[in-house]
């Protein structure tokens, strides 16, 4: 590191004041922080993502995701011959490690990556028997892991598959939004770690926000729209094959 | 169009940790057990015994009569079972009293907790005791013993068996059973809306789901009684009321007519529409689900005991040869309404959700959901029959008849 | 009168059930959470639990804070706009206390080769390449700067100081 000496104890103890504000912070006592204020979702750019598995690394390692169960995972899809309702798809690990190499052929290939939509009429919030998981006022579904009977209802009823019961708690589990950074400034861990700007959260609430901004100028799709979830997941270049 | 799907699978067929072709990652271990399986078979013969005996009280179907308070009492040793499977599937059992003080109104599942309590407390506990009162009230003043404590609590103090008290229980127990019917009906209809209202699943998905449970219900509520009343008959060395069976065996056929008919509609419908998930959902049923639905529920579970059943009912043959088909008849449906249920619940598991692959049901033989705690769950309830027969036995003023005319 | 002195027992057993109903109440309000209802039909404390968990990455703004030479140098180059983290893994507990933690230098055999191995299935105009072919166990590092990884043209060396340490 180049950084002078000088340099370092103005910067050190700055950078630790600032940094302690925002570990700090919980949505009633950061300081701009206001529930009604936002209303969370996800873009995701289809033809930027690379298969690099780095959101589903940086996904387990800020928040504990147990092996073998993933709150957040990418899928090659390999479509033939524009036959669409037969795509070959692989998630090895959940395209934790990246995936084995493809070989070119007549296909098409491409990655999509995977994670609770946090839907506005969430199926998932409908049947809960107790009241464990709620969509939050500002638009993100969480579980209350404190309250859940773990009966795997909201398993069942998700139409993505994006929840699971943790083994060792026996709760559900899934994708929180990372709703205990984006309630501090920051944005979630896949974003952060995307090389490639293919995840990107987006604040539908924020007229400034440049992703509100693309979601209101480009076609954009949802997962399973038949299903009326009110998925906010929004993928750019979604292909017809996708499931 | 099987064809090709069997193809891409074949390509595709890595068979890593029994998934062919491929599932979403949090899709591949199945969420609910055989226990989930138990569940409705459970209460659905708890809903189908309590019909039996409002075929009695409320229709006055007189041959049945016999069968009335076996009928009650099985009811009873099943509810009480009822919430074991539920409670060993669990993650968190201790918290299933949050089901009780802040049930989500959104759910089907948060319905069950004053659903059991209503129906227990309020139709079958009290049909039992209102049926049974001059029995206790007699028991608790003549037995002796610890189990005369037992008699004292459940006349609740009152050791009023006066004809006009009596006529009022007969009354009340009237209006209760009638309550009673709807109730049933809710107490199992609801297990087949919790499956039927999920949009995710299309096996599950569909209107029909509470209907056909309600009828396979019956079946095997009615098929469990006829049983149990001919083996307890047969254990007590008494002769059978063939009337009473025939007039069951009858019922029996009838209402599995209606219950086919309910679940042969629904596949044709699935054939008709072929939507995106009959291909899927077809080569499940063809591959996977082959033995369990096709051989065993349809074939051996339903077709057989409907043919059976046909002939007692067109051709009169002896009451030897009867009693035989109905014994068959009956297990049969009783085996056939339990593969339903798990084709049911362990089938809707089976697939992905993205209709491009499958998955395989591990069950485990010792663990808190094996095959050897289903097993025991099952019969636990003939168990607890058996307590219950012996503190209220549904043949009291048949042994006092027979006693005071010396048979 | 007689009536009600014949369902005497009636009243007993209905008597149960209210008492069961008021203990249950009873129950109830000792044991409902208190911020139960707050927003919805949920526990509403459970939205501050949730958000005040501890954060793993630090962010990449963070990092700028302290690093922001490297930011000179990455933000010209074609990783601009890839996250520090993104290699370097979280260190949040670096910038909570840089002297406690000591991030460690990432393995560019594993890393790069995760990016940049060159497959069909990747977008056409990503830059990839068959890491047997175009280095042959070389590592990454000896020719890229991973801050700002273009090789600049052999004709002008001074140029290429912005990527060198």
């Amino acid at each position: 590191m180049n950084l002078s000496r000088r340099h370092f104890l103005v910067l050190m103890p700055a950078a630790a004041v600032a940094w302690k504000a925002v570990l700090a912070g919980t949505p009633e006592q950061a300081p701009n922080y206001k529930l009604s204020d936002h209303w969370w979702g996800m873009l995701i750019d289809v033809p930027k993502c690379i298969g690099c598995g780095n959101c589903v690394r940086a996904c387990q390692a800020e928040n504990d995701v147990p092996d073998g169960y993933f709150r957040t995972w990418v899928e090659r899809y390999h479509v033939e011959d524009e036959n669409m309702t037969n795509p070959e798809v692989i998630s090895p690990d959940g395209g934790k490690e990246g995936f084995p190499v493809a070989k070119e052929d007549a296909g098409k290939y491409f990655f999509v990556p995977k994670m609770c939509n946090h839907c506005t009429d969430s199926p998932c919030t409908q049947v809960c028997p107790v009241g464990a998981t709620f969509v939050t006022p500002d638009g993100v579904v969480l579980i209350d892991q404190k309250y859940c009977l773990g009966c795997a209802y909201c398993v069942q009823a998700c139409p993505y598959g994006c929840r699971y019961i943790h083994p060792e708690k026996k709760v559900a589990d899934k994708c929180t939004l990372c709703y205990h950074r984006i309630t501090k400034g920051l944005t979630t861990a896949c974003c952060e770690n995307c090389p490639t700007g293919a995840r990107q959260l987006v604040d539908l609430k924020n007229p400034k926000d440049p992703i509100h901004e693309f979601l209101k100028t480009h076609p954009v799709q949802v997962l399973k729209p038949q299903m009326a979830t009110g998925a906010k997941a929004y993928y750019n270049g979604l292909d017809g094959s996708v499931r | 169009m099987m064809c090709d799907l069997a193809m891409f699978l074949g390509e595709q067929v890595k068979v890593m940790n029994g998934v062919e072709g491929f599932m979403y990652p949090n899709e591949i271990g199945l969420q609910w057990s055989v226990l989930i399986v138990l569940y409705p078979f459970i209460t659905g013969l708890v809903a189908g015994a309590f019909i039996l005996a409002s075929l009695e009280r409320v229709f006055r179907v007189e041959a049945v009569k016999p069968t009335y308070r076996l009928a009650l009492l099985t009811a009873l040793s099943f509810l009480i079972v009822a919430p074991l499977p539920l409670q060993l599937h669990l993650g968190h059992p201790e918290r299933s009293p949050e089901m009780y003080f802040t049930p989500h109104s959104t759910s089907a599942m948060a319905m069950f907790g004053y659903v059991y309590l209503w129906y227990l407390m309020a139709v079958l506990v009290f049909e039992i005791w209102l049926d049974y009162r001059r029995d206790i009230v007699l028991l608790s003043q003549s037995t002796k013993g610890p189990v005369q404590w037992i008699y004292k609590v459940m006349t609740l103090g009152s050791d009023n068996i006066s004809p006009r008290s009596l006529h009022i229980d007969e009354k009340v127990g009237w209006i209760v059973t009638l309550i009673g019917i709807p109730s049933a009906f809710l107490l199992h209809g609801y297990v087949g809306f919790i499956f039927g209202s999920i949009k995710a699943n299309p096996w599950w998905s569909s209107p029909l789901m509470p209907v056909v449970f309600i009828f396979s219900a019956m079946v095997s509520g009615i098929a469990g009684v006829m049983l149990i009343y001919m083996a307890m008959t047969k254990l007590r060395g008494q002769k059978i009321d063939i009337r009473c069976v025939d007039t069951i065996a009858m019922y029996l056929f009838y209402i599995f007519i209606i219950d086919f008919s309910l679940e042969m509609l629904d596949l044709i419908h699935r054939i008709y529409e072929a939507d995106e998930s009959f291909r899927s959902l077809n080569f499940m049923v063809h591959t996977k689900l082959y033995v369990p639905h096709i051989v065993i529920q349809i074939l051996l579970g339903t077709l057989t005991p409907l043919i059976l059943l046909f002939i007692t009912q067109l051709v009169k043959l002896p009451e030897q040869v009867r009693k035989r088909m109905y014994v068959t008849a009956g297990s049969l449906a009783l085996v056939g309404i339990f593969a339903m249920r798990w084709n049911v619940v362990i089938g809707g598991q089976l697939f992905s959700k993205s209709f491009l692959g499958y998955t395989t049901y591990k069950m485990a033989l010792v663990t808190k959901e094996g095959s050897l705690v289903a097993a025991g769950l099952t019969v636990l309830p003939l168990f607890i029959l058996w307590a219950l027969v012996k503190l209220l036995p549904p043949w009291t003023a048949e042994h006092v008849r027979q006693a005071t005319t010396g048979d | 009168m007689s009536a009600f002195k014949d369902a005497g027992h009636l009243f007993r057993f209905a008597g149960l059930f209210v008492l069961a109903f008021i203990i249950f109440l009873v129950v109830r309000g000792y044991v409902v959470p208190r911020s139960f209802g707050q927003y919805g039909h949920y526990r509403g404390a459970a939205i501050g639990e949730i958000a005040a968990r501890p954060v793993k990455f630090a962010g990449h703004e963070t990092c700028e804070t302290c690093h922001s030479d490297v930011l000179d140098v990455k933000s010209k180059g074609k990783h601009a706009h890839v996250n520090c983290e993104a290699c370097h893994g979280p260190l949040a507990k670096h910038a909570d206390d840089p002297s406690s933690v000591t991030p460690v230098k990432p393995d560019t055999a594993v890393l790069c080769a995760r990016c940049h191995t060159a497959s069909a299935a990747k977008p056409k105009g990503f830059p990839q390449v068959d890491p047997v072919d175009h280095s042959n166990g070389v590592p990454c590092e000896t020719c890229h700067q991973p801050h700002s990884p273009a090789i600049e043209a052999a004709a002008a060396p001074a140029a290429s100081a912005g990527g060198a340490k």
